[in-house]
């Protein structure tokens, strides 16, 4: 690999890194002091048109928290949950699909992030079980039942 | 000296289990049938040395004795007396010392009262039961030991987690726990039978108590468990399908399924090897239960024991046993029959239904629960939640309660459909009419919950059909809890349908003097105040919730302070109306100065849990109703053995 040819001098980019560090000090301070606020406005504030609320209390029931132990995003005080509940409002109040929100998430923390578990060969056991046990009660049933006819 | 008094005495009942599982062992043998004297006896005094051991790791945690361990590591001098107390068992060593204590006591209890087995059914039943006490004793006692010494004392205990310093949390595990050893019974009568080829409805009849007994508390700590979840986690919901949560749920449905079976044994002798079966299932549940929530396999909220050491005794322990038990039952199912023959129309194939069903409720609940941890096994971390239990737990419990509406209305072995068509078909139209309404006039909530209040309307009606045409004052016990237990059922699924289908929910900000409606009520934020309790502080809201012109409700919800551990939690406000709940929670102050309220109006939700308490009522007059028939028979088997008595000589 080539060196990448220098046309700055070092010492100008240093200097010029300064002074755009001091210049955006008092910027980075006050993004700083916006994360204490609450930064996500709709963590706990819900949407004004009930509809678009109910759809997205739904979708946040399905969602997990990933910071907490067994709790959905709709019922945590996790900070992280508070940020996705946001999202959640905010995207649906811009009219999203909600299933898209939620290929959003899965897209961004995996799978682990949905409690409806999503059809996959991984999960075919999953949805697959209770056909099965449908199909062993019903076998199970008629050879009882048949029995019992003879009797 | 109280903490090596206590270790003495488990090593003591350790050895007396020993001792009662090879004595059990050798009296089943011709040539050693001299033990079989021994063996009550020793059932009993083994009860009695671990309830002394037990009873003093709660002294030292009453005297808050800081140079033991477990103490030191989850009490606090300055605890209420009650949470010292609860404390003993609120830790993973004492709730395991709990749960031998319960395990040997009951086993103590069989061997002081139980008459009607076959002597050596029961020699081999408490052979079993001191075989299962064995392992956890060995657990206690390599693995887990509660009165554990430390080298310097501390100068205070680091106290109890917050959120299990709650009455209700006090008393919810040793509920499920004398369930799950209840179910240890049961497990135990039917390695007995299996084992002296004695299945039949002496067996049953012997069980049958004790898999009530175990129902009834199951029924109760699930339903008080899912209060607590309501009421301490503060975001109104009642079941989370919570591993932990359906790790108490699973023993239930099986247990449900093995009060029936043996119901039809004991009365009709049918369902033999399927009864046995479910005894094991129903005990294996509880055991992978208690592997689920003491492994820390699982973080959930309730997973406060955290150690692989511990998951791999119990896994072995559920090896051993399950294992041990599934070969036996494979030897011995072929010369177990399956008994009474019974048509497509009788009360017997209505139960089989219920049975099957729960098994697949049971199915479903077990593999929903264990998924995660297997694909976590091949590196994919998938959730499992709500949105699957739901739907697929009612393919399999709404058919099973449609059936509940005939079954109980059905004859033993033989009957004609025509002969309850009439008052089933009035309750079938009920379900159908009411589902309609729901489904016309509440729009867009969802053809579950609709189904639900359908079901529960007719089946509200038709679970006090059986006592048609009956003598009110002269029906039998066990018959009015079967009536009360079902209606129950109607009453859970009621709340529980019309909680999802219609709760309305509001979060505000709000300053003192603000208002919000939430479903029918104006709800106004009137004050907030500093308080304080024996061991935490809070700030404390007052809200006014006010309907139309009658008198505002006040509800206080907190914010609590800890210092011991330090820790917070909301103390949610509740306030019952005949009609639903109103559900106040305090949040956090914003930086704007107004504080963060969450609001729910819930229709009927306390169904759930009026339904819950009665279905344990319905088991409890079951219990009482079996119970005194076998205090009576016994009285008069008595009088007849004493008049033999008098009469020989």
């Amino acid at each position: 690999m080539r060196r990448p040819i220098q046309i700055v001098p070092q010492i100008v980019v240093q200097i010029v890194a300064a002074l755009l560090f001091a210049v955006a000090l008092p910027f980075a301070q006050s993004a700083q002091a916006q994360d204490s606020l609450p930064p996500a406005p709709y963590a706990y504030k819900q949407l004004a048109d009930p509809q678009q609320e109910a759809k997205a209390q739904a979708l946040m029931e399905t969602l997990r928290c990933l910071k907490c132990q067994s709790q959905s995003i709709a019922d945590s005080d996790a900070p992280m949950a508070g940020d996705m509940r946001h999202q959640v409002r905010m995207r649906i109040a811009a009219g999203e699909d909600p299933e898209a929100i939620r290929g959003w998430l899965i897209e961004r923390y995996g799978d682990y992030v949905s409690y409806t578990p999503q059809v996959k060969p991984i999960t075919w056991p999953l949805f697959g079980a209770p056909v099965v046990f449908l199909a062993l009660a019903a076998l199970l049933l008629r050879g009882r039942f048949r029995k019992g006819d003879r009797a | 000296m109280i903490a090596e008094l206590g270790l003495a005495l488990l090593w003591m009942a350790a050895a007396l289990a020993a001792l009662q599982l090879i004595a059990g062992v050798l009296a089943l043998r011709p040539q050693g049938a001299q033990l079989a004297g021994i063996i009550r006896p020793v059932a009993v005094m083994q009860g009695v040395l671990v309830l002394v051991s037990f009873m003093a790791l709660i002294d030292l945690f009453l005297t808050t004795d800081l140079s033991v361990k477990l103490v030191a590591e989850n009490s606090h001098s300055a605890k209420p007396f009650i949470f010292k107390l609860a404390g003993t068992w609120g830790n993973h060593e004492g709730s395991m010392l709990l749960w031998v204590t319960i395990m040997s006591v009951a086993g103590g209890f069989v061997a002081l009262i139980e008459k009607r087995l076959r002597e050596d059914t029961l020699i081999a039943t408490l052979a079993g039961q001191a075989f299962v006490s064995l392992g956890f004793y060995a657990f206690l006692l390599l693995a887990s030991n509660p009165f554990a010494r430390l080298a310097e004392p501390p100068a205070d205990g680091n106290g109890l987690n917050p959120l299990l310093q709650d009455i209700g949390l006090a008393f919810h595990p040793p509920t499920l726990y004398v369930g799950y050893v209840g179910l240890s019974i049961a497990f135990s009568f039917a390695i007995g039978a299996l084992v002296t080829r004695d299945v039949g409805p002496a067996f049953a009849r012997a069980m049958r108590p004790w898999v009530l007994g175990a129902w009834v508390f199951l029924t109760l700590g699930i339903t008080a468990g899912s209060y607590w979840a309501y009421y301490t986690l503060g975001w109104g919901g009642w079941w989370f399908w919570d591993p932990v949560e359906n790790a108490s749920l699973m023993p239930w449905l099986a247990a449900t399924a093995l009060l029936h079976s043996v119901s039809v044994l004991a009365s009709r002798n049918a369902l033999r090897a399927w009864t046995v079966m479910l005894g094991v299932v129903a005990f294996s549940m509880s055991m992978v239960g208690t592997f689920l929530v003491r492994s820390g396999i699982l973080t959930s909220v309730h997973a406060f024991a955290v150690d692989p050491t511990r998951g791999g005794f119990i896994l072995a322990l559920l090896a051993i046993y399950i294992g041990g038990a599934l070969l036996l039952f494979g030897l011995r199912a072929s010369t177990v029959t399956e008994g009474a023959r019974f048509s497509f129309v009788s009360r017997e194939a209505a139960l089989v239904f219920n049975n099957v069903m729960l098994c697949g409720v049971l199915g479903i609940v077990l593999l929903g629960t264990l998924y995660p941890l297997l694909t976590e096994a091949f590196g994919v971390k998938v959730s499992v939640g709500p949105p699957y239990f739901n739907p697929v737990s009612a393919i399999f419990v709404l058919p099973m309660l449609a059936v509940l509406m005939v079954g109980p209305l059905l004859r033993w072995r033989q009957d004609k459909a025509g002969r309850v068509s009439a008052p089933v078909a009035v309750c079938a139209l009920l379900a159908v009419l009411v589902f309609a309404g729901v489904e016309a006039f509440a729009k867009g909530i969802g053809i579950l919950p609709a189904l639900g209040i359908g079901i529960a309307a007719g089946l509200g009606v038709a679970s006090w059909l059986p006592l048609r045409g009956r003598n009110l004052a002269r029906t039998p016990l066990p018959i009015w809890g079967m009536v009360i237990a079902h209606f129950g059922v109607a009453v859970a699924l009621f709340g529980m349908a019309s909680e999802s289908a219609f709760s309305t929910e509001r979060l505000a900000a709000m300053n003192p003097g603000d208002s919000q409606q939430v479903g029918p009520y104006t709800v106004t934020l009137t004050g907030m105040a500093p308080v304080a309790g024996p061991n935490w502080t809070a700030l404390e809201a007052t809200v006014e919730a006010r309907y139309g012109g009658a008198a505002p409700m006040i509800l206080h919800p907190q914010a609590r302070t800890f210092a011991s551990p330090p820790g917070n939690r909301t103390e949610s406000a509740l306030k019952t109306r005949w009609n639903g709940q109103l559900y106040a929670v305090l949040g956090e102050e914003g930086e704007d100065g107004r504080w963060q309220m969450r609001f729910w109006w819930k229709p009927f939700v306390p169904m759930i849990w009026y339904g819950g308490a009665l279905i344990a009522l319905g088991g409890l007059l079951a219990l009482l109703g079996r119970v005194a028939a076998d205090v009576r028979r016994l009285i008069a088997t008595d009088k007849i053995a004493y008049r033999r008595h008098r009469q020989g000589r």
